[in-house]
């Protein structure tokens, strides 16, 4: 039940692109058709529920403090949390770069639909925003997984909303110079506003 | 740069790749880069203008280390190499950060680390650093880097302003107007808030500028 309320809490209330603004920059660039926003949701939603806790692992085994005593007595004074950066970017590139071969093996189809979305990812801050987070809200290892999965189902239901009302709002009159991108923020300020309204819902 | 003759460190188009970021080439309101970090941060204008910073520092460290190595990376993993560079970078201004401003640290939270995949900095080494000099390079991304850092501090300008009344935590709305109903609009502190102002202020560059995007 403790899960379930994160997860309806991650989607919601704290939807990490309408409330943190993580991912925002394929968000606007991707979001001009339905289809294209459907394959890259998805793919960000797959590799936040793998990369996210593997991250988790790594950190509690290698990287906090005193994470290095299963090792031997001698490190287990060893603090490399300093590193956390950088092995979480290389982290997800690896992992996305596996999950590219993988699926070109498995499923020719799912390639197809993912395949030029997932290179993208590994540079989309929502990722790497999530495994950042996981550590300062020092979640556990079933709480960062449902994080992960939830985070991304809430990236996916923003981005899909978005490119549906970009693609009705192709017939407005818009002023010219506010065409583009400026209407696509005020938009994505509204939803954010909407999305307010869930703030305060427990299961 | 061909040749034996040298350019003059600040000849008409270095000063071009400077200055045109600033404002016709914005990284932020034109070419759409880095937009995450930008509306994070900006809920007051302190913590924007150490962001701000922070970026500046970040992407003219990186090109130049990038443009100086440009020759010896290969092109298959270069965006691995780039990652790492920038990621060392990131992590020496998040130790100085917590070092010499920790209450900021605090408050930008995991928005210093995600500098690494801020598109700016990785935008402009993909885009410049790979295939010019150190100098153009650098002075290329100290525009990028600006032209972003005046963007956001704008954003946050506003947000704290409209929102909370105040700038850098001094209350500048006089409080006769307080008095006579005016009340500050908490919802410039929040999400929504930010992406307004950031759209606004897109409109009116662009109203300015002339500029259009095709649809």
């Amino acid at each position: 039940m403790e899960l379930f309320n994160l997860g309806i809490q991650s989607v919601f209330i704290q939807n990490i692109l309408l409330a943190y603004f993580l991912g925002m920059c394929s968000f606007l660039a991707l979001s001009k058709r339905i289809s294209t926003s459907v394959g890259l949701g998805l793919a960000v939603i797959f590799v936040l529920t793998i990369t996210t806790p593997v991250n988790w692992l790594i950190y509690r085994y290698f990287l906090k403090k005193g994470a290095l005593a299963w090792i031997s007595q001698g490190l287990a004074d060893v603090d490399l949390s300093f590193m956390t950066y950088i092995l979480f970017i290389a982290v997800i590139a690896a992992i996305v770069q596996l999950v590219e071969m993988l699926i070109e093996k498995v499923s020719q189809k799912l390639y197809a639909a993912l395949g030029i979305f997932l290179p993208l990812i590994t540079v989309n801050c929502a990722i790497l925003g999530v495994a950042l987070f996981m550590v300062e809200r020092e979640y556990s290892l079933s709480q960062s997984a449902v994080f992960g999965f939830s985070s991304g189902l809430g990236w996916f239901l923003a981005i899909v909303l978005l490119a549906s009302i970009r693609k009705k709002i192709r017939y407005s009159d818009i002023p010219p110079a506010l065409r583009g991108l400026g209407i696509t923020m005020i938009i994505t300020g509204l939803m954010a506003m909407t999305f307010m309204i869930f703030s305060g819902i427990r299961l | 740069m061909q040749g034996n003759e040298r350019e003059p460190l600040f000849s008409t188009r270095n000063r071009k790749i400077l200055t045109h970021p600033f404002s016709e080439f914005n990284p932020i309101t034109v070419q759409v880069l880095g937009i995450c970090s930008a509306l994070a941060v900006t809920s007051q204008l302190k913590p924007s203008l150490v962001m701000g910073g922070a970026v500046i520092v970040v992407m003219t460290f990186s090109s130049v280390i990038i443009s100086l190595m440009r020759d010896y990376i290969p092109s298959r993993v270069r965006i691995i190499v780039e990652m790492t560079v920038v990621a060392s970078m990131v992590i020496l201004v998040d130790q100085f950060l917590k070092a010499y401003a920790y209450g900021v640290s605090k408050q930008l939270s995991i928005f210093v680390g995600l500098i690494i995949t801020n598109c700016i900095v990785l935008g402009r080494l993909e885009a410049f650093a790979l295939g010019h000099g150190p100098w153009t390079s650098f002075l290329d991304s100290l525009g990028n880097g600006i032209g972003y850092a005046v963007v956001i501090a704008l954003v946050g300008f506003f947000r704290e302003l409209l929102g909370a009344g105040r700038v850098l935590g001094i209350k500048v709305i006089p409080s006769v107007l307080y008095e006579s109903g005016y009340m500050d609009n908490g919802l410039m502190l929040l999400a929504p808030g930010a992406f307004i102002i950031l759209g606004l202020i897109i409109w009116i560059q662009r109203f300015f500028t002339g500029y259009r995007e095709e649809e």
